[in-house]
């Protein structure tokens, strides 16, 4: 791989842009490919770049073999983002614990003596209003949302704004009853049934987690498990013998 | 998708720059149950120093001395890993299942 590739790369990642290195198996000759251009070696044949923009519209790596050889497509996805609101003491397992698996975590809450950089060191810590907030992040079809505050001021107009968006999980924190009143709200402020059933609440598995930690890790199973689910009718995958 | 835990490119970037050689190894294909997923990668400095994964383990010591080959004769390699696989089976890959790695020296 040249380096000027690994580069190029590392830029589109941290640009949040998709982009696939598409690379010949025989010889290690490769083309960088965008979804509207393509640079490197390769990029003027036309199957290298096909293949590449078919791996970037799958958001799956694989090898494929074609007329002009076999090609490992290797596809780099913007990292799936997790926006937490509520920089409350769940928050501060949730956050370490999402950062570990891979997510562009987010923390959300006005509060400055919670949302203090201290208390999540290396995350973003936005003290914007939630529904500012979400407004400015665009959740999109990679990004979940988790309401931790408890507090309808901060919690329902960050979930008036996500139910409007792609985000592919909701989930808000807070018991069976919290949330019928959240829905009696929510309701009100014109979200439909339908919306509403999108939240995940109350919030996580049911693995009786007591702990911040445990909580944690029942939401991070719950948003797992959601992404896989939807993953899978997405591309369905044939069973591994 | 093809995430990972660590910053493998970045960490590639940071051996070139300060001027070591490296090869990087990336599963390119895999049948049955194998345990890292298509595009996992891992990286391998001229001393056999490694960070990120192609398997739970039992293949990074086969790995690395291909990598450790490529990078003296920048030939790029695609290297075979399955249950029938000697040197697998000496190491434990028990999970059943087979891997491809394409190994290749950087830069």
């Amino acid at each position: 791989m040249k380096l000027e590739t690994l580069q190029a790369v590392q830029t589109a990642k941290a640009a949040r842009k998709p982009v696939a290195i598409v690379k010949r198996i025989a010889d290690g000759a490769e083309a960088l490919v965008f979804p509207d251009t393509a640079s490197g070696d390769l990029a003027g044949d036309a199957v290298v770049v096909a293949a590449g923009r078919a791996g970037l519209a799958s958001a799956r790596s694989e090898t494929v073999e074609t007329a002009s050889g076999k090609l490992f497509v290797h596809v780099f996805v913007p990292a799936p983002r997790l926006i937490v609101v509520g920089a409350v003491h769940i928050a501060q397992a949730l956050v370490p614990m999402a950062a570990m698996m891979d997510f562009d975590v987010t923390v959300v809450d006005p509060r400055r003596a919670f949302a203090s950089d201290s208390r999540f060191p290396g995350v973003t810590v936005l003290t914007d209003w939630p529904d500012d907030a979400v407004e400015r992040l665009k959740p999109d079809a990679s990004t979940a949302v988790v309401t931790l505050t408890h507090d309808p001021k901060l919690d329902d107009p960050a979930l008036i704004g996500t139910l409007s968006s792609e985000a592919y999980y909701v989930g808000s924190l807070g018991s069976r009853r919290t949330h019928e009143k959240r829905k009696a709200r929510l309701l009100e402020a014109g979200i439909t049934e339908a919306q509403f059933a999108r939240i995940h609440g109350p919030v996580g598995l049911h693995i009786g987690a007591k702990s911040p930690a445990e909580i944690a890790i029942s939401i991070l199973g719950q948003i797992v498990q959601v992404r896989a689910a939807l993953a899978e009718a997405k591309m369905p995958r044939e069973k591994a013998a | 998708m093809t995430t990972t835990n660590e910053d493998i490119l970045g960490a590639v970037q940071r051996w070139k720059s300060s001027g070591k050689p490296v090869a990087l190894a990336t599963v390119t294909l895999t049948w049955g149950s194998s345990p890292r997923p298509v595009g996992s990668q891992l990286a391998i400095d001229g001393e056999g120093n490694m960070i990120g994964s192609v398997s739970g383990g039992c293949i990074e010591g086969a790995v690395v001395k291909e990598a450790l080959d490529a990078i003296r004769d920048g030939k790029p390699r695609l290297l075979d890993f399955g249950v029938t696989d000697e040197q697998a089976w000496d190491v434990g890959l028990a999970c059943g299942g087979k891997v491809q790695v394409f190994v290749e020296r950087v830069g």
